[in-house]
């Protein structure tokens, strides 16, 4: 029988490996389920993980869609490091972009100068982190699981937008569509290469990540926080205030995610619009974890998903599969990922029957 | 039929749900696991009970199809949780991103369709009585079936030998170990159990509660159930009395639109919701005061010692 044995030490071989056995697992998977589906799974792959490495827009496409996903990783990374559960990224990405936009409307069509999107991208990430107080005083001050309203929330922010641009905000020449009208230039991020979707907000995804390095590696507080959430006990023994930990990782991670979310909606779309995030928050759960919330991990691990996204609206477009295969992918992939980083700290031994029965007695 | 019954029956109805999953969820917790993905079992449920109804046109083998969907689910979450300890609270979220999308999948080919809705029971005099006879005597079979459940779970767990060694798994795995009880076994019928729950009332929603599928239709009943598992202090009695109170938030909020109060209905509809995260919040201090309900190994992973 297969049993599992913790190993004398963290094997760093297997640290390196698990994300890609699990990445190659996932693309079995896959593969054989879209056998089962009638289609050919070497093309159908190719349409989803090739195809959109060989042409320049997808390239671009890329990173625009990688901005967010690092963007909420790298503080999602944070809290789960620090042992608080944040699932509710997508709630705070979404308020981000409310609260941003308030100034994109409230100025719009006036002369207002170019201090108008750097207040907006304050008050994104403002509002983001307002938001991820809620649920994190809620487990600090009254022991309230922070899963369960950080989730709640997220229902709250949908609606709490899709009230806002069918009512107050809704663009009066619009239609009745439920869009705000389009933002004027002053509150537009700006491309980065002429021609080219890739907007500035790649670069504050990559100062994300190099700041992440150095909080993590280098300051006390990204100790206080490895430690709060590897060995809590041993933390309160050195007198590390776990529950401002919990408190500050939230708070940090609800900016980073708002911050993503005014970002853009400032940025590639231009407006504010129910629906506007494919999940973005969801997917960068999966992005920390195949990242093994390590700030290079997630840089690299939201570029692949990100291929994901792409990949999916190709395939849907060209071989008319369903969008939902792209979210059955990363439900798998974030299995394997889990199951794959258990073998870091077990190995699985395979002993007869017999031996494990002599054992246990 | 008078507007205070059809209430009633409307919260029964819309508890229903809440209840099978909510107390499925609460045997998987009462052994020390914490099974997150509730919601993905749910619609995985729904999926496959609308879609094995609309096949076979039967609601017993489509209620059958939900239950063997939010078992199969639960049984990878198990494999991973309790075969290779991995950390539940992770797993619990990649079942749910899972069960969403693989519902989308399987329910593409059936929305638009209609089934005929789950048959109610008709008991003759009984059923025709005023008031009474509608509310006690004329449900469908998933009702009654959601209070058996809960009776059964109370006295499983409380009053039978079965129950104890459940609990003790929950409580302290170590010494329930020590003692000879095999712990993984326990949690695995635990969780599967819960699968089979949460994967019933997902069947109940596309069955008898709207006889169609739509993607996302279970619109976070499952992590409103899992909150309700709190709510309840792990307890079935208490679970109950969440449950219908849940249902009748939401009901209320709906009548509220419909009569056209003046608030947003964005309000409205974010009203259960609100709700539970009050709810959390007052539980979970009113019992900083008096000491934790929960069971004191939930959420740990058991790796036996050899």
């Amino acid at each position: 029988m297969l049993v599992l044995e913790r190993r004398a030490e963290r094997s760093v071989v297997a640290a390196l490996a698990s994300p890609l056995i699990a990445v190659a697992l996932t693309m079995t998977t896959m593969a054989l389920l879209l056998a089962l589906l009638g289609r050919n799974p070497v093309t159908a792959l190719a349409v989803y993980f090739l195809d959109p490495l060989t042409d320049g827009y997808s390239l671009q496409e890329l990173v625009v869609k990688a901005t967010p996903l690092v963007l909420i990783a790298i503080g999602l990374s944070l809290c789960y490091l620090a042992n608080a559960w944040n699932i509710g990224a997508e709630g705070q990405f979404l308020i981000g972009a409310v609260t941003g936009s308030w100034l994109a409307v409230a100025t719009h069509g006036t002369d207002a100068g170019a201090w108008v999107l750097p207040a907006m991208l304050v008050l994104g990430a403002l509002g983001g982190a307002l938001y991820a107080l809620i649920p994190a005083i809620g487990r600090v001050r009254f022991g309230a699981s922070e899963i369960l309203t950080s989730l709640m929330l997220v229902y709250v922010a949908e609606l709490v937008l899709d009230y806002l641009v069918r009512g107050p905000w809704r663009d009066p020449k619009g239609y009745n569509f439920p869009t705000t009208a389009e933002f004027d230039p002053v509150a537009t991020v700006p491309i980065l290469i002429e021609g080219s979707r890739v907007h500035l907000g790649s670069l504050v995804a990559l100062a994300a990540v190099g700041a992440a390095l150095v909080l993590i590696g280098r300051t006390l507080k990204g100790f206080e926080i490895r430690v709060v959430g590897a060995a809590p006990r041993a933390a309160r023994f050195a007198g590390f205030d776990a529950d401002r930990l919990v408190l500050l990782t939230f708070v940090v991670s609800g900016a980073l995610a708002g911050l993503a979310g005014i970002i853009e909606v400032a940025g590639p779309v231009g407006h504010l619009q129910p629906g506007f995030s494919p999940g973005y928050g969801f997917t960068a759960i999966i992005v920390a974890f195949l990242g093994r919330l390590n700030p290079i991990g997630i840089l690299v691990a939201g570029l692949f998903l990100a291929l994901t996204f792409i990949g999916g609206e190709q395939a849907q477009i060209s071989m008319k599969l369903p969008l939902d295969l792209t979210r059955v992918f990363q439900g798998m992939l974030l299995f394997y990922v889990l199951a794959c980083d258990s073998l870091i700290l077990y190995r699985i031994r395979l002993t007869s029957n017999r031996r494990a029965a002599d054992g246990a007695r | 039929m008078g507007l205070a019954e059809a209430i009633v029956l409307a919260v029964l109805a819309a508890s229903t749900p809440l209840l099978i999953a909510a107390a499925g969820e609460l045997v998987v917790e009462r052994a020390g696991v914490l099974n997150l993905g509730v919601e993905g079992m749910m619609i995985m449920g729904a999926a496959c009970g609308f879609a094995g109804a609309y096949i076979t046109g039967s609601t017993l083998i489509g209620a059958a199809c939900g239950i063997a969907a939010g078992m199969a689910l639960s049984a990878v979450f198990a494999a991973l949780t309790l075969g290779l300890a991995v950390n539940q609270v992770a797993t619990g979220l990649a079942l749910t991103i899972l069960g969403i999308g693989l519902s989308g999948l399987i329910g593409a080919g059936f929305v638009g369709e209609r089934i005929v809705s789950a048959p109610h029971l008709h008991v003759p005099v009984l059923s025709d009585l005023p008031v009474i006879g509608r509310i006690l005597f004329a449900q469908d079979a998933f009702v009654y079936l959601s209070i058996a459940l809960v009776i059964g779970i109370w006295r499983f767990l409380y009053f039978t030998r079965g129950g104890l060694v459940l609990r003790a798994v929950g409580d302290n795995h170590a010494s329930a170990h020590a003692l000879g009880y095999p712990v993984l076994r326990i949690r695995f019928l635990a969780v599967l159990f819960g699968g089979a729950c949460a994967g019933l009332a997902g069947a109940y929603l596309s069955l008898a509660y709207t006889p169609f599928f739509i993607a996302g239709m279970t619109a976070g009943r499952g992590w409103i159930a899992l909150a309700l598992v709190v709510f309840a202090s792990w307890h079935p009695g208490r679970l109950a009395a969440g449950a219908y109170l849940f249902g009748a938030v939401s009901i209320l909020q709906l009548h509220a639109q419909g009569a056209g109060v003046g608030i947003p209905p964005q309000l409205m509809t974010a009203l259960p919701y609100l709700a539970t995260i009050l709810v959390l919040v007052l539980i979970s201090r009113a019992r900083a005061t008096a000491g934790s309900a929960a069971p004191a190994s939930l959420g740990i992973p058991f790796v036996p010692d050899r």
